[in-house]
């Protein structure tokens, strides 16, 4: 992908009423990009300072929820700006394919979460052959 | 590209942004200054940082991995490209012990100010 274009700032959406808190404070929506090839789909969602031990990710009947706490920053900390919230990520998605748990493989490196979900293999289309009489 | 700090000063609460990429958050004790922005998925050779005076500049690109042909997508939100972003701080810096940390995507610039501006604790003694 060519890097010339300038980033635009996309401001943080914050999920209200649908996740189920465990902590106080506010929860976003990660950005994510969701690919699909003929084996699988591809889930990358970013989810800055999230580490492996606070993320979730939970798949049952096709329903993928992803859920990633953060540090809370020092409270005694004095704000001279604040442009960004901080808080957990929180998101779901509907699946359409079956996926096969077993296989999927999850990565998170520099607070992007890349998820693999291959796909259940479909049952092999048979070769019918027909005798003659 | 550059954000006055005037605007904000003395507004704790979440304000506008300044509109550009990354979105910064600053906070302050007597001795120096700490910025944060979420920045993730980036190489730290990447990321450029330089202090003058009061002005951090943080600049860089966010390269995205190439898509193959056979793949569609259902959803993009991610973006990658270059960026750039100017922050005027409200007191002069101590440029040469600037520090800056990236950990889990979000990057965290030290910023000590410089000793001309320092709060000094001033003791009166009794005559």
């Amino acid at each position: 992908m060519p890097t010339d274009t300038n980033i635009q700032l996309s401001e943080k959406q914050e999920v209200s009423g649908a996740a189920e808190q465990t902590r106080e404070g506010p929860v976003y929506e990660p950005l994510v990009d969701i690919s699909e090839d003929a084996e699988g789909l591809t889930l990358m969602a970013d989810m800055p300072g999230v580490t492996p031990e606070r993320l979730t990710i939970d798949l049952r009947e096709n329903v993928l929820t992803l859920r990633g706490e953060v540090e809370a920053p020092p409270p005694n900390e004095s704000y001279v700006l604040r442009e960004y919230g901080v808080g957990a990520f929180y998101r779901q998605f509907t699946l359409a394919d079956s996926i096969d748990q077993s296989r999927i493989d999850a990565r998170l490196k520099d607070g992007v979460l890349h998820l693999r979900l291959p796909k259940v293999e479909k049952a092999r289309p048979r070769q019918i052959s027909v005798k003659a009489s | 590209m550059d954000r006055l700090f005037e605007m904000t000063w003395g507004e704790p609460a979440s304000a506008p942004t300044a509109g550009v990429f990354p979105a910064m958050n600053v906070t302050q004790d007597a001795d120096r200054y700490q910025v944060r922005a979420e920045l993730p998925g980036i190489r730290t050779e990447d990321l450029q940082i330089s202090v003058e005076r009061n002005k951090l500049v943080v600049s860089g690109k966010r390269e995205m991995p190439g898509e193959s042909d056979a793949v569609s997508y259902h959803r993009r939100e991610r973006a990658g490209g270059s960026f750039s972003r100017s922050l005027t701080l409200p007191a002069d810096l101590d440029a040469d012990k600037v520090e800056a940390n990236y950990a889990n995507g979000v990057l965290t610039i030290t910023l000590p100010k410089a000793e001309a501006v320092k709060a000094r604790q001033v003791t009166v003694k009794a005559s």
